[in-house]
Order: C-alpha cells, then sequence, then structure tokens
C-alpha cells in the first residue's frame, strides 16, 4: 500500500512538472520577426518545483490530508442551525434591511466619484447574477449565452437613443421587455433539450448574437459600438453643465446649486440600487409564489414534476423569461453608465463571471449571490496587482467549488419542520 | 470549368480543416460515450498542444536544428506528452471528484477549468498572438488559366496524411487491443464493467489521454496551417469540434470523423460563397439546429431516458 502511493505520488509529482515546466518555463518572445524561447525567471523554476513537491507529498499523505480537511465545518454548522422563530426572524430581517438601505442611500455623498462608480458596477452584476440566479440556481437550466440578453437591453437603448432620440425611462421598460422576448423566443425551441445540451445552444446563441452585433456594421456601427448614449433624467432635468434637449432644466440650475459632475454619478447609482432593490424584491416575491416552487420541483425531479401536472415547457420558459429580462434591465443601466458600447463587453467571458457569481455565492440563494457579486467585483479592484490573476482565480474556484461546496458558499436554507423524536 | 475549380478549392480548403475538426472531435465525443459530460476544456487541451509544439520548434532552432522530419517528430512528441498529461490531470483534479453527480456540477467544472487553462497560458506566454513558421511551406498547382488555378500547399497534403494515419490507428486500437475493447465495455455499461474486473477508472483516464493526444495533434497542424497561436485559440475551434460530434452523433467515433468533415466543408463554402465573418454563425446554426432536430446526430444511436 505504502509503496503504491508512493509510485502513485511519484507519477502525480512528474505530471505536474511535464505541464508545467514548458508553459510557464520557458517563454516565446518575439524579437523583431523572429521568435526564440527564453527561460523564465528563478523565481517560476523554484515555483514549478515546489509545486511538483507539494503535489509529491499531498498524493503520499491524501488519506490523512482529506480527512483534515473534512473536519473544517463552520460554514454547514452556519447553515444548519435552528431557523429562528418566525417572528423575532422577520422582525431581524425587516431592521436589517432598513439599516441596508439607509446606508447604500447615504454613503455616496461622503466617498470618491469612483467608489460610486464602482458600487454602480457592483449593482448592475448583482441585477445579473440575481436574474441568472433564477435561471442557474432556481430552475436548474445552465444557460451560458446570458450576456446575449444583457446586451439585448444595453443596444436596444442605444439604438432607440441614437434613431429615435429615446431617454433613459422610456427605454428602460422597452429594453428589458425585449429582452425577455428574446429569451421567450430563443427559449421555446431549446428548453425540450437536456442540461448540458441547452447549455451548448445557448453558448451558441450568445456568441450568434455577438458576432451579428460585430457584423451589421451599417446598424450597431460593428467593433466601434455605439456612442453618445444620453443619460438618465430626474423628471426632465439634466445633470449634464449645459441642457442638451430642448425643453429640458437641468439639475443644478433648478436647485440653484452648484455644478458637480459628481451629482449624474451619484443619480445613477441611486438608480441602480432601486432597480436592484427591485430585482431582489420581485425575484423573492416569485420565488415564493407557485411558479417559484415549480422551478425548484422541476429542478430537483423533472419525471416526478411532470407526473404531478406540470407543464415543463411553461415553467422552464418562464424562468428563462424572467432571467432574461433582468438581464436587459442591468443592459440598460449598464449602457447608460458607459456612455459607449461595443460588442467587445458581451463575451463568453462576460456570461462565465455571471456563472461564477452565482456557482461561488450558492445557486438559488440570493444573499449569497449579492454577497459574492459584491466580492468578486470588489476584490480585484483592491488588490490591483493581483487584478490580472482575476479570471484564474474564478477558473479555479469554480473548480474547488464544484468539488467541495456544489451548494456554494452560503447555500440557499428552506425551511423545514422537523418530526418531534419519539412524539 | 472556372466555378467548378473555385468549388473543388473550397471542398479542399473544407476537408483540410475539417479533418482537423474532427481530431479534435473525437476526444469529445470518447469522453461522452463514456462519462456522459462535455469536456469543455478539450479546446484548452488543443490550444497547449499548440503552444507546445511551436516551444519546441523554436527550441530545436535555437539550438540550430534544422532537419524537417526531426524537428516535426519532437515537436509532435512534446505536443503530444504535455497535451496528454494535461489530459489526465484535468480529469483527475476536476471530473473525478464531480463524477456521478448532477449533471450540471461537471459541466460547470469544465467551464471553470477551461478559463483556467486559458489564463494560465495568457499569463505565462502572454495575449498575444505569436508567429508560428511555416515549416511546410509551398504548394502545386492544378488545372485552370491565368484568372483561377486549383492550389494545394503541402501543409494541406500533411493534414490529411496526418489525420489519416491517426485515425486509422485509433480504429485500429478502438478495436483490436486489450485497452480498446475495455472502452467500449465501459462506454457500453460503465457499471457492469467494472463488475467483470475492468479498472474503469484507468479507462477513463486512458480516453482522456487518448482525446488529448489527437488533440495535440491536431494543434501542431493548425497551428502551422494558420500560422499563429494566442490563448484564446482554443475556445472557438473547441466548440467547432463539438459541433463536428454532436454532427455525427455524439458518443460514436466514425461519427465524429464525419461530422468534422462536414463541418469543414460547411464552413469552406461559407467563407468561399458569402463571407468569411459569418461561418462562426454557420457553424454555431448549424449546431442549433441539429441539437434541436436531431439531437441523436448523423450515426449516433437514440438515448432511452430510463424512469
Amino acid at each position: 500500500m505504502v509503496a503504491q502511493n508512493f509510485r502513485h505520488a511519484l507519477f502525480c509529482a512528474l505530471i505536474t512538472l511535464i505541464i508545467a515546466w514548458p508553459i510557464m518555463g520557458l517563454k516565446l518572445t518575439a524579437v523583431g520577426t523572429e521568435i526564440t524561447v527564453v527561460g523564465a525567471s528563478a523565481f517560476t523554476w523554484i515555483a514549478v518545483a515546489l509545486a511538483a513537491v507539494i503535489v509529491f507529498l499531498f498524493q503520499l499523505f491524501r488519506d490523512k490530508v482529506m480527512v483534515g480537511l473534512g473536519a473544517v465545518t463552520i460554514l454547514d454548522r452556519l447553515a444548519d442551525r435552528e431557523p429562528l422563530p418566525d417572528e423575532k426572524r422577520l422582525r431581524l430581517e425587516n431592521i436589517g434591511l432598513v439599516l441596508l438601505i439607509a446606508v447604500a442611500l447615504i454613503w455616496p455623498f461622503f466617498v470618491s466619484r469612483g467608489a460610486v462608480d464602482l458600487a454602480t458596477l457592483v449593482l448592475i452584476y448583482i441585477m445579473l447574477a440575481l436574474g441568472l440566479n433564477v435561471v442557474v440556481g432556481l430552475a436548474g437550466l445552465l444557460d451560458l449565452g446570458y450576456v446575449a440578453f444583457y446586451a439585448v437591453g444595453a443596444y436596444t437603448f442605444a439604438l432607440l437613443s441614437n434613431y429615435w432620440g429615446a431617454s433613459f425611462w422610456m427605454a428602460l421598460p422597452i429594453g428589458a421587455l425585449l429582452a425577455a422576448l428574446f429569451g421567450l423566443v430563443l427559449g421555446f425551441p431549446v428548453l425540450r433539450l437536456r442540461g448540458d445540451y441547452l447549455a451548448i445552444v445557448t453558448l451558441g446563441f450568445g456568441e450568434i448574437i455577438r458576432i451579428l452585433l460585430n457584423n451589421w456594421t451599417s446598424v450597431t456601427g460593428g467593433p466601434n459600438g455605439i456612442g453618445g448614449i444620453p443619460d438618465p433624467t430626474l423628471f426632465g432635468m439634466e445633470f449634464g453643465r449645459r441642457v442638451k434637449e430642448e425643453g429640458n432644466t437641468s439639475f443644478h440650475e433648478t436647485f440653484g446649486i452648484a455644478y458637480s459632475s459628481e451629482h449624474k454619478v451619484i443619480f445613477l447609482y441611486l438608480i441602480a440600487l432601486v432597480l436592484a432593490i427591485f430585482t431582489a424584491f420581485v425575484i423573492r416575491r416569485l420565488m415564493r409564489m407557485p411558479v417559484g416552487r415549480s422551478w425548484e420541483a422541476l429542478r430537483e425531479d423533472e419525471i416526478a414534476a411532470r407526473s404531478l401536472g406540470l407543464s415543463r415547457t411553461g415553467v422552464k420558459l418562464s424562468a428563462f423569461t424572467i432571467g432574461a429580462f433582468f438581464a436587459g434591465f442591468a443592459g440598460t443601466v449598464f449602457a447608460s453608465k458607459q456612455g459607449f458600447i461595443s460588442p467587445e463587453s458581451f463575451v463568453f467571458l462576460e456570461s462565465a463571471i455571471i456563472l461564477a457569481i452565482v456557482v461561488l455565492g450558492g445557486m438559488g440563494s440570493q444573499l449569497g449571490v449579492i454577497l459574492a457579486a459584491i466580492a468578486v467585483t470588489i476584490l480585484p479592484e483592491l488588490a490591483r496587482e493581483f487584478s490580472e490573476y482575476r479570471m484564474l482565480i474564478f477558473g479555479a474556484a469554480m473548480v474547488l467549488m464544484m468539488v467541495w461546496r456544489p451548494q456554494g458558499l452560503l447555500p440557499m436554507r428552506r425551511r423545514h419542520i422537523k418530526l418531534k423524536a419519539g412524539g | 470549368m472556372q466555378d467548378l475549380l473555385y468549388f473543388c478549392q473550397q471542398l479542399i480548403n473544407g476537408l483540410t480543416i475539417g479533418s482537423t475538426y474532427a481530431l479534435i472531435a473525437i476526444g469529445y465525443t470518447m469522453v461522452y460515450g463514456i462519462i456522459g459530460m462535455i469536456n469543455f476544456a478539450h479546446g484548452e487541451i488543443y490550444m497547449i498542444g499548440a503552444y507546445t509544439a511551436l516551444i519546441a520548434i523554436t527550441g530545436l532552432a535555437t539550438l540550430g536544428i534544422a532537419w524537417l522530419p526531426l524537428v516535426l517528430l519532437v515537436a509532435l512528441i512534446c505536443a503530444v506528452i504535455v497535451s496528454s498529461s494535461m489530459g489526465w490531470a484535468v480529469e483527475r483534479v476536476a471530473y473525478r471528484p464531480v463524477r456521478g453527480r448532477h449533471r450540471l456540477i461537471p459541466l460547470i467544472s469544465a467551464i471553470g477549468m477551461s478559463i483556467f487553462l486559458q489564463n494560465y497560458v495568457h499569463l505565462s506566454q502572454g495575449s498575444r498572438n505569436i508567429g508560428f513558421p511555416a515549416l511546410i511551406d509551398g504548394g502545386f498547382q492544378l488545372g485552370g488559366d491565368e484568372s483561377f488555378q486549383l492550389s494545394i500547399s503541402w501543409i494541406q497534403i500533411t493534414i490529411f496524411v496526418t489525420t489519416f494515419i491517426c485515425m486509422s490507428a485509433l480504429s485500429v486500437f478502438i478495436s483490436r487491443s486489450r485497452i480498446g475493447r475495455a472502452c467500449r465495455a465501459v462506454s457500453q455499461d460503465l457499471g457492469m464493467a467494472n463488475l467483470l474486473g475492468i479498472d474503469t477508472n484507468r479507462i477513463i483516464s486512458a480516453t482522456f489521454v487518448i482525446g488529448a493526444a489527437l488533440a495535440a495533434v491536431a494543434g501542431l497542424l493548425l497551428g502551422m496551417y494558420y500560422g499563429s497561436v494566442d490563448p484564446l485559440f482554443g475556445f472557438i475551434a473547441g466548440l467547432k469540434a463539438f459541433t463536428a460530434a454532436v454532427l455525427g452523433g455524439i458518443g460514436s467515433i466514425p461519427g465524429a470523423m464525419l461530422g468534422g468533415l462536414i463541418l469543414g466543408i460547411a464552413e469552406a463554402m461559407t467563407s468561399g460563397y458569402l463571407s468569411g465573418e459569418y461561418k462562426d454563425v454557420i457553424s454555431f446554426s448549424l449546431l442549433i439546429l441539429i441539437l434541436l432536430f436531431k439531437p441523436t446526430g448523423l450515426l449516433g444511436k437514440p438515448e432511452v431516458e430510463k424512469i
């Protein structure tokens, strides 16, 4: 047994060397038109050797290490603890929510413009992740082309404002509804496919949308994108220094305060905040309605759910459409925040990031998803030197989560009643 | 006459690309046939094969070795070794622990692995595309007149021949060898094969290694054909190869070969007669249409769902 373990460990260490050494240790460098191979720094060599040693030791003492890892159950205990009594829980939740919203409303007035801008981006990701959570987490449909609906929302606003001069408030519902329509039309034929085929089809759909946006130059501007997307207005008051459109007034003149470019950023943040709260609220309600219950029922056991009379297509389609609707919402806000959009923003990687947020947060759990969206967006900004490792870490985290904790860091908790023993 | 020649030219281009798609598609179809999961990271393994081949070729050039057959052989062997090890390690790290869980869990794990590998190469080799030396250049012209000639390059012939050799070797391996027989047994019924004393874990590892080795061959060939590599180069190729596997009937090895060729021809015809920009749209639409209307593909067996 020991000899076998040793051989296996040695083999694993060798494999580690083979997959790490050529790619990491020998860097291809272009010198003029010639390419040469340059050995990497001593640090990389040491790192590769160290990795091989670690793999060797891990494989050698695999059984002991795994037992040690199994003992880390703090998160489980947190998740499995007895739920609070209903009244107390409701009161606590209400107080917590009010406090949280109050803080979220006030803090942008005291921090820098960059921080508020980042917070808006976080809120957009929260909307996206909550929407995808309905599709992936609740209904169990893996959608790898979610970013397509986000693009539909963003491009709807951009095109409407460019061709018909639509304002943000007009485009917001139209963009969201159009995205939902896309979800409906795409969902109708594909939803009878099995899980992994569905994933690939949605991925193909997302790529098709992006390629079309990229090549339909006469309408979408192709890779150059669309610029000059207007900022949102507050009851016809604009936030620019000068009023752009006839009949509008400007915010700072109406209230007689000095012009500041921060007003616009904060206003956009507040809109995103309201929309994110709206998203969370609507989805929370839907989860408790029959339609939400049937999403989960279908996810858990399709055959059982269908024999109880649930329409498979109807239930899946509703999840898909609602998910797409909120992606359209987020897309409109995104277009307004950037003022410029191009197909670059809607690549597969974006879908993967949103999926990573949902997976890390715990599929189905709203609180988990919101916390994960905040963490995933803010951490790379805080640790700038790590930001290029961001996707590497996401990828590794997705694998690790699936292996160790597929239910996510903060899994969804369902209220349940236990029978008393011996009762 | 001119039209016919143009058509033949597209056909040859399509067959070239298609045969490499078929090589990559084998990896998808074998893995799917045995454990029923989409190995999303397969495209990245192919990309790593191309990078390793390039590193080997450049390394040999720096050492002053320029005898073509030796350079190609060394590059091929290096690419196959590194890619196979990668395939083995990926299965071990990301797929084996989640095997048998809900369908989506291995798939998400595979997507994570794909992102990880893309960035692994991106961080260690840079994100810019790097030129791949054209080791085999030149070709010959056939027929036609001044305005259009049918041209076939030596690299295209190399691709045909290599693919043909690999496919024949694989067919013989699957039908004659002990491991090949075990592979077929495992893909028919994993549990039963296990009961009959086949080490299924080993066989599953073997399919990943075989798939990765073929992908590495494709990486070297396509690297030379396209003339450059970059870390994102595996993603689209992987999707195309997956389309080919689905088109031929996922789980079926002859299906993957047929699917690859058909897809390659369809793409070449689109670029030849419509526009090169829409060739990806054509293959993705093809993928969606097949999955919707004939999910078993051309040569696949229908799957019976048991309750």
